[in-house]
């Protein structure tokens, strides 16, 4: 768990799985093909205006709607390097951590606008924004941290199926 | 303790459990359903050789069926190989229907139990005093090794349902109610128990609308105490023998609500959120282009059933679609048993093999741009029929016939007055 820095795109309360990742390329299991979709139904320019270690900053709720794990393939292998929200889908929230992409609950509003420069550090829990102000947020929990440091729970049950 | 708490103690080989601590759970039924290849590829990555225990998952195609594309029929048929390699019986391919709707059927959903599947209307189970929650492909992956799974105990708000229904209303409307108080993000992360005189005169069916649609809310659960409804649908399955819970009575909740359902008039969520509620009225007159009645939230015999008693007799206009896609086989056959599946095809309706049908904007009946759709089904998110262009109101299964039978939308109390 180290820094993460890139630029903010914000949007709104409740984006839900469906407009993270539309139902219809659903069938799709290659992860680059995933990708390209990536924030589709909420804005169809998101995939091409990236950079990788661009950070989401989305409002209450996000990733709501359905169970789907390709909302959080899509984001991750389009390499956006954190979600900030100020609450999530519980069942997306859970997958993030698994797929080891961190997801950050804010206490509130970080009054940050699209393109503004990030860096999180989440060792330290700290969020510096553009204008030097420093933003905190809650340590995950052990059991979550542990698995968020092994890289995604993948690797670690790996680890314990021994050769 | 609450009877979650209960259930998820004795998952967890623990005498207590409390709100926020983390458990380690044994799952006893892990359902993938025909999304999520990713679960296997994720079972693979891990290293992941036998399941942990065949008897305990269950496979079921319900969104890709029949597979509209090649690569949908290819993901089907990587599942049937694995399910067949590793011993699970348990595989309900093309015909069987929604998932939800399937498990119950075939006996496998019991109170007491933890369940899990890859699909966020697991809380839909709460109706029959499981344990159950939605979780994603790589999580239900760990299950299929390990057999257990890490919860967070969660916080329990008590709904308490008074009154009973009027006339033109249904559970669905309840349920928007509801979504119309408390909001898309009322209940992230809790639980709901749905209680009171109103809710033990609903039917299983009418519970599991309730309780499906509580994930809208983002309740990561649901709880409805099982009584002898409960105990007369599983005994009609051959299951007896199951442990039932009950709630401690000084279990302090986290919220406690009364809502009087007979206060509750038709209503719809119109586009693009689930919480976007207003009844029916406010939006009469609006032309729709499809009607949708099916789904695990408002596809069952008694959805058919409402759908039937609008429009039995009677025409839909030449130019509106109306899709009616049954719950689960067993739906199916029942609904063409009773004769509504022949009323609701003579009144111009197109019927779609079981399963979740258009409601995941794959096939069968998908949106083109600048279409309005009413649907009896949960979400209305944008794109989630098709074009995201495309408008859906979410609403009851006779707000749905209703609205079909005048090509707009239509409060049911109108054309039941009318007719029936
Ligand atoms: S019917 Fe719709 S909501 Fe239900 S499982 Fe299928 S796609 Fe999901």
């Amino acid at each position: 768990m180290g820094k993460l820095q890139g630029r903010a795109f914000i949007f709104k309360d409740n984006v839900d799985t469906d407009q993270i990742y539309p139902g219809r390329y659903l069938e799709l299991t290659d992860p680059k093909a995933i990708a390209a979709h990536a924030m589709e139904g909420a804005d169809p320019t998101f995939a091409e205006r990236m950079r990788p270690g661009d950070i989401i900053v989305a409002g209450r709720n996000f990733g709501c709607g359905s169970s789907r794990e390709h909302a959080v393939i899509a984001l991750k292998e389009a390499g956006v390097g954190a979600v900030l929200a100020l609450s999530f889908g519980r069942i997306f929230y859970r997958n993030a951590i698994n797929l080891g992409l961190p997801a950050i609950r804010l206490a509130a509003e970080p009054g940050v606008a699209e393109g503004d420069l990030l860096t999180i550090d989440l060792e330290e829990g700290t969020i510096t924004l553009a204008n030097g102000e420093v933003l905190t947020f809650a340590p995950f929990p052990p059991e979550i941290r542990k698995i968020i440091q092994g890289g995604g729970v993948i690797p670690l049950v790996k680890s314990e199926q021994g050769g | 303790m609450h009877a979650i708490e209960k259930i998820l103690a004795r998952a967890a080989g623990k005498d207590r459990v409390r709100a926020g601590e983390i458990v380690t759970a044994a799952v006893d039924l892990a359902e993938i359903n025909d999304l999520y290849l990713q679960v296997i590829q994720s079972f693979e990555a891990m290293d992941g050789r036998a399941v942990w225990d065949p008897d305990k998952v269950a496979f079921v195609f319900d969104h890709y069926s029949p597979p509209p594309t090649p690569k949908a029929a290819d993901n089907h048929r990587l599942m049937r190989e694995f399910a067949a390699a590793q011993g699970i019986t348990n595989l309900f391919d093309i015909d069987a229907g929604v998932c939800h709707q399937v498990m119950p059927e075939a006996g496998l959903v019991r109170p007491g139990m933890v369940l899990v599947a890859t699909d966020s209307h697991t809380t839909t189970h709460g109706a029959f005093g499981a344990f159950a929650t939605g979780v994603g492909a790589t999580d239900l992956a760990v299950v299929l090794i390990r057999g257990t799974l890490w919860f967070v105990v969660p916080e329990v708000v008590k709904i308490e349902l008074t009154g009973s229904l009027q006339r033109g209303t249904t559970a669905k409307d309840v349920v928007l109610r509801l979504l119309q108080e408390f909001k898309a993000d009322g209940f992230v992360y809790k639980a709901i128990e749905y209680a009171g005189p109103a809710l033990a005169d609903f039917s299983i069916a009418e519970r599991m609308v309730i309780c499906n649609m509580a994930v809208e809310m983002g309740a990561k659960t649901t709880y409805i105490q099982p009584d002898h409804k409960v105990q007369e649908y599983l005994a009609a399955r051959g299951i007896e023998d199951y442990p039932l819970d009950a709630t401690d009575p000084d279990y302090e909740y986290a919220e406690v609500y009364e809502f009087d359902v007979s206060q509750v008039e038709p209503l719809l969520a119109a586009p693009h959120s689930v919480d976007n509620v207003h009844p029916v009225g406010e939006y009469a007159g609006t032309a729709i282009n499809q009607a949708f009645i099916g789904t695990c939230t408002g596809g069952r015999l008694e959805d058919l059933e409402m759908a039937a008693q609008v429009l039995r007799g009677r025409k839909i206009p030449s130019g509106v679609r109306l899709v009616i896609t049954p719950a689960s086989r067993e739906v199916f056959l029942k609904a063409i048993e009773t004769g509504c599946i022949q009323d609701l095809v003579e009144a111009g309706a197109t019927v779609t093999s079981p399963g979740c049908g258009p409601c995941i904007g794959i096939h069968q009946g998908m949106l083109g741009p600048g279409e309005v759709c009413i649907s009896a089904s949960s979400r209305n998110f944008p794109g989630r029929m098709g074009s995201p262009q495309a408008e859906i109101y979410v609403a009851s299964p006779l707000t749905v016939a209703a609205s079909a039978l005048r090509g707009r939308i239509t409060d049911p109390r109108e054309v039941m007055e009318e007719g029936s």
